[in-house]
Formats: C-alpha cells, structure tokens, sequence
C-alpha cells in the first residue's frame, strides 16, 4: 500500500475523511509556500497537491491560472518545485505531498526521469489533467516503477470510461465534481453523490472530489459520499491578499493575512473530522 | 493513410485533453465518420459550398506577375474570393453542418485574424445557431473590423485576457468554455489543430481545395503542378490544398511559416522551424516553448499566423520529409502584399501574403516550365488598418 492509500486507510480507521488542499509552487514565494505546507500539515490537511505552474493551464479556472502566471513571472521552475518537495521532507514534513502539472512540462523532462526525480525528492503522487487514459501507457509504467500514485480523474461525462480508468488507477481516484474547470461554485451539482457512489463501487481506490469545492458546509456534505475533498481556488483566493501584503511589506497585514489562510484549511478539515 | 485510430500522424496528434472532454470526442468521432459517408449530409455541403460559399474559386494564372518575375509559372488558387473572404467558410460549413445534424444548438469559435470568427458566425446565422467567439484582446485592437462583422451576424465575442492575449489564449479560453458546456455545444475549431477528431476532420472539410487544384490545373496544363505554395500557421488551408497532392512525389509541397522579425529574433512563430515537439491545446505537435515546456508567445505581423504551435499533420510532414517549411518575415510580406496588388490588382491577407512572398523569392530561378500553385487563401480587406499602419499611411 502506497503512503497515499495508507494515509486513507488511518483516517478511514478514525472515522475521518481526507482534507486534500491545493497551492501553487511559488505563489507567492517558494519560501512562502514552503512555510505554508507546514503550517497547513499542522493546520488539518492530510495530503498537500502542489501546482507546478504552467503557462497554458486548461484544465484550471482563472483563479489558478493568475497563481501560476505571478509565480511564473517569479521565475519558478520545475527544479524549483523538486527541490521544494526535498526541502519539505527535511524540514520532517510528514504528509503525502502530490505534484500537479501538465502533461508538456513532463514530456520536455522527460516522462521516466521525471517520475524519476519525483520519487528521489521526496513525492508521493503526481496529477497530469490534460493526460487521459488513452494517453497514459507510458506514464503509468514508470510511475509504478518509481512507486509513484498517478492520480486519475473522473469527470461526470466519463460514462462508460469509469471501470476502465478506475481499473488502474493507484492511491486515490479524483472525481471532478462537475464540469467546467477549477474554481468556486456556489452549489455542488446534482447527481454528485450518485457519480461519485457510482466511481467508489468500481473503484479499489478511495475517492476523493474536487474542482468548485470552496465551503466546509460542502466539504460536510461530500464527506458523506466520498473518502475525501479537494480544495484549491478558494484557499488560492485567500493567498492573494497574502501576496499583496508582502508586495506592500507590511507586517502587522501579512501576519494577518496568512493566520487568515491558515484558519480557512483548519475550517475545512473540521467537517471531515471524526 | 493518417491519422491512426489514435488520432497520431506518426508520432504527432492524439487527444491531451482534461477527462471531461474526453467522451465529447469519442462521440464528435463516431458523429464524424457516420456523417461522411451519409449522402444528405454530403448533398447538403455540397449544395452550401455551392451556391453559398461560392465554390468552386478559380485557379487564376498570374500572368503578370509570371512575366515579371521571369521564372516559374505562377498560378494562384483564388480561395479569397470565397464568401466571407477565406478558406475558412468550407471548413465553418462542414462543422456546423454537423453541429445541426448532432442536435446542438450552440456553437463556439475561437479566432486570430477573425477570418474563422467570421465564418463561424456567418455560417451561424445561416444555419440559426447560438454562436459565441473568443479572441485574444490584442487581435481585437488589430481586427476591429471583423470583430464589428461579427458582431452584426449576430455573435458574441468574447476577450480573452490572459497571457499573450492572442489566439493562443482565445483557443485556451474557448477549450475551458467547452469543458463547462460540452453537453450542449458544438466547438468549430478553426484550423487543422487540437485534440483528435479535429486535424483529420478540419483537413477532410478543407481537403476541397486540393481536389479543386488538382482537376483546374490537369484541365489548364495536362499534368500536375511542380510546387505548391501555401502559408502555415495552423496549417488549415495548407494542410487542404497539399492533402490530395501527397502521394505525387513529383509535387513539391511547400509550407511558409511567419518569421516575424526573423528566425533568430524572439520575435517569431516558425513552430516548425525552430520548435520542438510539445503538447499545446490536445496535440502533440512542434510548439515553441523554453526548455520547460512553458509555451513561448508567438509574433507575426498577420493575427491569423501568430501561432506557438501547428497541425500535427504538418509536424508529421516536415518529420517525414514529404513537406518542406520555410519562413518569410513581416517585412517580406508586406513587400509582398503590396507587389501583388500592383502587378496583378489582387490584396492578399496577411496571412496569404507570406506564401506570396516565398515565390517572389523562388521564381526568378526556377525554369519557365516550372509550374507553382500558390494557395491564396483569404483577401487583405480585413488587414488594411495595420497595413495603412505598418506603412505609415495618414488617415
């Protein structure tokens, strides 16, 4: 059992579900987001998605897309994001930490020595969005031989395609909780719980939603139809008033704009607790 | 023949793309092939392209410019005199004629120079369709005139504002509005590009201008032509005109990428030329971008060229060795433009302008008995307020 699936089956033991946020690598610092994943590992979350920015991200909302593109303007990079992963692991971050990019910066690595170096710094998992089963063979392969989780998703208009992506999938299925790109909604969709009940029976995997999750009120509502919940726009929201105080180095506001983000990924993980 | 049943022309094409649009593929596929082969469907484009469209565009022997130039016979493709100004109506027709046969009541579009966002709204209207276009906000400065077309046949337009704000964004922009609303709309892309079914399908709808060709220039010479001309920035009308010619090896395909300010300046968008093998909106293809995949911004003097990435097929060709590419610069272009509307009183597009300028340069050396088919793909009205402006013509 990958650390992944053994971080579900504890919490599955505890009665709890996983609380799963999303940031960006570099936004608005790498430093910061160093000092972020620690304090969010204390804070409640029990895996962390780092996005690895990217110029043309499609499968994101606006949102993430700023996120990436302020840390791209920082001058982030992928070895920026490995050495992020090394840093955090000798800091003794203990979590599952999961790296989220797009399929053309893993090619322009390299697809084995990208998986490759993942594994050496540290990672657990990766996410490719725009990578889907058809096109995956070959990631797969070397994400297993690194004993690396390829995290699949699902999206409501997979149908038929379900059993087939979820057959192979390993540590966690991602259920994309309605269609449309990442970022928040006021309401989850209808059918969401009979979509993901449908992906957890055929499912080996635990399953977990995301894409437009943005409230505890709808982190308690999904607990109760899946393993665990994804977050990412809405805690990126709050890092924006972060960033801006930084920009303006006033101390009293960032201290105040980071306890803010901090407080929200606590408030998301409460529902989802035992 | 390309593509495979992967959608890969070599090792180029395939489907990058986000989960949810997946199914929506798969269905356009199955959609697609049952379509061409039904005879109403195919009477019914026939009947547009037609009486419509304004097909079949002749096969104009320049003979001016022939003389001029002293070298090779030039022939031009008249693909500017199609309704709307471009080649881009016969593949806008064969699209939403298949939006309306699936049942889809909405159509969205993105476009560069708005020759593809005016087709697709025109073609909207025609068919009563909901038509929605994404354009980068930089070529809506460049193009008002077709955004302002668009616009009175009845079609949204859409700012993309992200990034370089220009085509590459609109079509990112347009692929995320299709995600969110992919049950009940139809997206009309514009050029041999994006995920399979789309290069196989936009090349068979844009496949009319070879078959054309071919005929007009076998009636004209007895034989077929040397060369073939055609400029490349997705690729469309190239990737039409070059479609029925590929098994003659004795027809010389050549594709003309935009230079911009040169090959060697940043300033350019040779995906072919100076790229290398990427992801970029669902295909593997030659893409511009620095050494971590991070997408490059292309320049071009014409919107409808400035393009980081490419047709795979085109890929596959250059790959392949079965097509050359070369490159022209803006400034070339515009010489270019302005030559031919001398000499023959035809205004190029931009775009078409860069196929042009490669013959000028070529021709003079080449044998009298030389023939070469330029694909002259769309007309220049849309471009004269930068042309007036790169030229410094006072209002």
């Amino acid at each position: 059992m990958s650390r992944i699936e053994t971080v579900f089956a504890e919490l599955k033991a505890k009665g709890e579900k996983a609380f799963i946020p999303f940031i960006t690598v570099g936004d608005p610092s790498l430093e910061w987001t160093e000092r972020l994943v620690r304090d969010m590992e204390q804070a409640g979350a029990d895996i962390i998605e780092l996005g690895i920015p990217y110029s043309d991200p499609l499968a994101d909302g606006p949102v993430i897309q700023e996120a990436a593109l302020r840390s791209l303007a920082n001058g982030t990079t992928m070895e920026d994001a490995f050495s992020l992963v090394a840093r955090l692991r000798q800091a003794g971050v203990k979590l599952p930490l999961i790296l989220f990019t797009y399929v053309n910066p893993v090619m322009q690595w390299g697809i084995e020595r990208f998986f490759e170096t993942a594994k050496q710094n540290g990672a657990d998992g990766v996410i490719i969005p725009d990578l889907p089963h058809e096109e995956s063979l070959e990631a797969k392969q070397a994400a297993a031989r690194y004993g690396i989780d390829l995290v699949p998703l699902v999206a409501p208009t997979s149908q038929q395609r379900i059993a087939q992506i979820v057959k192979e999938a390993s540590g966690f299925v991602y259920c994309v909780s309605s269609l449309g790109v990442t970022g928040v909604r006021n309401e989850l969709s209808e059918g969401l719980s009979a979509f993901v009940t449908d992906v957890r029976s055929a499912a080996t995997v635990p399953v977990a939603v995301g894409f437009g999750v943005s409230t505890p009120e709808q982190a308690a509502v999904i607990r109760e139809f899946a393993d665990g919940v994804i977050v990412g726009s809405a805690i990126i929201r709050r890092i924006q008033p972060l960033a801006d105080a930084i920009a303006k180095c006033e101390q009293a506001e960032i201290d105040k704009a980071y306890q803010a983000v901090i407080d929200f990924v606590a408030s998301l993980k409460e529902p989802l607790r035992g | 023949m390309y593509p495979d049943n992967k959608g890969r022309f070599g090792k180029f094409g395939g489907k990058f793309v986000p989960e949810t649009l997946m199914n929506a593929l798969d269905q356009l596929e199955q959609d697609y092939y049952k379509y061409r082969q039904d005879p109403n469907f195919q009477r019914e484009l026939q009947e547009l392209l037609t009486e419509y469209a304004g097909r079949s565009t002749p096969l104009y022997f320049a003979k001016h410019l022939t003389e001029k130039l002293g070298g090779a016979k030039i022939y031009l493709k008249r693909e500017d005199l199609n309704h709307t100004g471009a080649h881009k109506i016969n593949n806008t027709l064969g699209q939403g004629l298949l939006a309306k046969y699936t049942g889809k009541k909405k159509v969205i579009a993105e476009t560069g120079a708005g020759q593809h966002g005016v087709a697709s709204a025109t073609i909207a209207a025609l068919l009563g369709l909901e038509c929605t276009v994404f354009m980068g906000e930089e070529d809506i400065k460049r193009q008002e005139l077709n955004v302002f077309r668009m616009k009175l046949l009845g079609a949204s337009v859409v700012p993309a504002v992200s990034g370089t704000r220009t085509l590459k964004d609109a079509t990112n922009e347009a692929i995320r509005h299709w995600v969110e609303h992919v049950e009940d709309t139809f997206y009309i892309i514009g050029s041999v590009v994006g995920p399979h079914p789309y290069p196989m399908m936009v090349r068979d709808f844009q496949r009319i201008i070879g078959d054309e060709t071919r005929q007009q220039y076998l009636e004209k010479e007895g034989r077929l032509p040397d060369e073939i001309v055609a400029c490349v920035g997705g690729g469309s009308n190239a990737m039409g005109i070059f479609y029925p010619f590929i098994e003659d090896a004795s027809v010389k395909l050549t594709g003309v990428e935009a230079a911009g300010e040169g090959v060697d300046t940043e300033r350019h968008a040779a995906s072919i030329t100076k790229g290398r093998p990427g992801v970029i909106h669902g295909a593997l293809t030659m893409l511009l971008q620095d050494q971590y995949g991070q997408v490059l911004p292309a320049h071009s003097i014409s919107a409808g060229l400035d393009y980081p990435g490419v047709g795979p097929e085109h890929a596959h060709l250059a790959d392949s060795n079965r097509a050359q590419y070369v490159s022209v610069t803006d400034q070339e272009a515009l010489q270019a433009l302005q030559e031919l509307a001398y000499v023959e009183g035809i205004i190029p597009a931009l775009e078409s302008a860069h196929a042009v300028a490669h013959v000028l340069k070529i021709a003079p050396a080449l044998p009298k008995d030389y023939g070469i088919v330029i694909c002259l793909s769309g007309r220049g009205d849309k471009d004269m307020q930068s042309v007036m402006g790169y030229l410094g013509v006072e209002k």
